[in-house]
């Protein structure tokens, strides 16, 4: 029961925290964002918000042998800053810089049917198909894998 | 009394605090990192095996947007761009966020917080990026809506 109704719950709260920050709202993004004209902050204090309560919960969950309600914590196998990395984030930042959108905002406007956020995310998830469908494709002329590492 | 508050100083910060909440709570009880762009993918991706918890969160996404709507349509206000610039930014945000493995909550909350090197490199990166996005399409080329 917790396995569906936490994640829900988790993605309910993410998106009323997004909107109470203002972070649905494009202009907020691009005005963060727009460090030569009339810059807002609010983006760095969501950030500070946000990272605080999360870092207080990883130490916190540290001495955890796992999850409350699942088998074991899942995390990234990847440690090392390599290329794929930085290039996959350039390309990141310049649709996010030029929409205002990044993908959690995107769908909370797109649940609040906001025609722009429903456009930008359905682009947005037929690229994350198309590119895994890629990676699918590579991974299986190398040795077949996982992203994730579990402990 | 939400859009007094939200007009307020407080509201990003408690806005945040709130993200931070959310990602704990998934943490703490499904084990799972709290990264958009990663969950969302999973959906989509051919090899997953774990729909779904993804697919439970990203409908508690959608319906808090909308719940959201109702109470503070002035957060989903301003469009900034047309359509079609929309759509080709979906898919760099689609295609950026795949290839590097997080977005602004996988990377910039959830990795920052617990100091991993990727992360920190990927939102130095992107935050950069948006800058530079942002300064040679609205300054320099003035696209917008």
């Amino acid at each position: 029961m917790n396995r569906f109704v936490v994640p829900f719950v988790s993605g309910f709260l993410f998106a009323a925290g997004l909107a109470v920050a203002g972070m649905t709202d494009p202009s907020r993004i691009v005005a963060f964002l727009d460090v030569t004209g009339e810059w807002d902050p609010s983006l760095m204090l969501v950030m500070v918000g946000a990272v605080s309560v999360y870092a207080l919960t990883r130490a916190f969950t540290r001495k955890l042998s796992r999850p409350l309600a699942a088998d074991c914590f899942v995390g990234p196998k990847a440690k090392a800053v390599d290329g794929r990395l930085l290039l996959g984030a350039a390309i990141f930042g310049v649709g996010w810089g030029l929409a205002g959108y990044c993908p959690g905002p995107a769908l909370a406007a797109a649940g609040a049917s906001s025609g722009q956020a429903i456009a930008f995310s359905s682009a947005m998830v037929a690229a994350f198909a198309l590119t895994r469908m890629m990676d699918g494709r590579a991974e299986q002329r190398r040795a077949p894998g996982t992203s994730e590492e579990r402990r | 009394m939400l859009s007094t508050f939200y007009a307020s100083p407080f509201a990003p910060l408690v806005g945040g605090v709130m993200i931070g909440l959310a990602a704990s709570l998934l943490w703490l009880v499904s084990g799972r990192v709290a990264g958009i762009s990663g969950i969302t993918g999973g959906l989509v991706d051919p090899r997953c095996t774990d729909r779904p918890w993804r697919l439970s969160f990203v409908l508690g996404l959608l319906g808090g947007g909308f719940v959201m709507s109702l109470l503070l349509p002035a957060a989903f206000g301003t469009t900034v761009v047309s359509m079609g610039i929309a759509v080709a930014a979906g898919a760099l945000v689609g295609v950026g966020t795949t290839l590097a493995n997080g977005c602004t909550s996988g990377h910039g909350v959830c990795g920052t917080a617990t100091l991993s090197k990727r992360s920190i490199a990927a939102t130095a990166t992107f935050i950069g990026t948006g800058i530079l996005s942002v300064y040679v399409f609205r300054h320099l080329m003035e696209v917008g809506a």
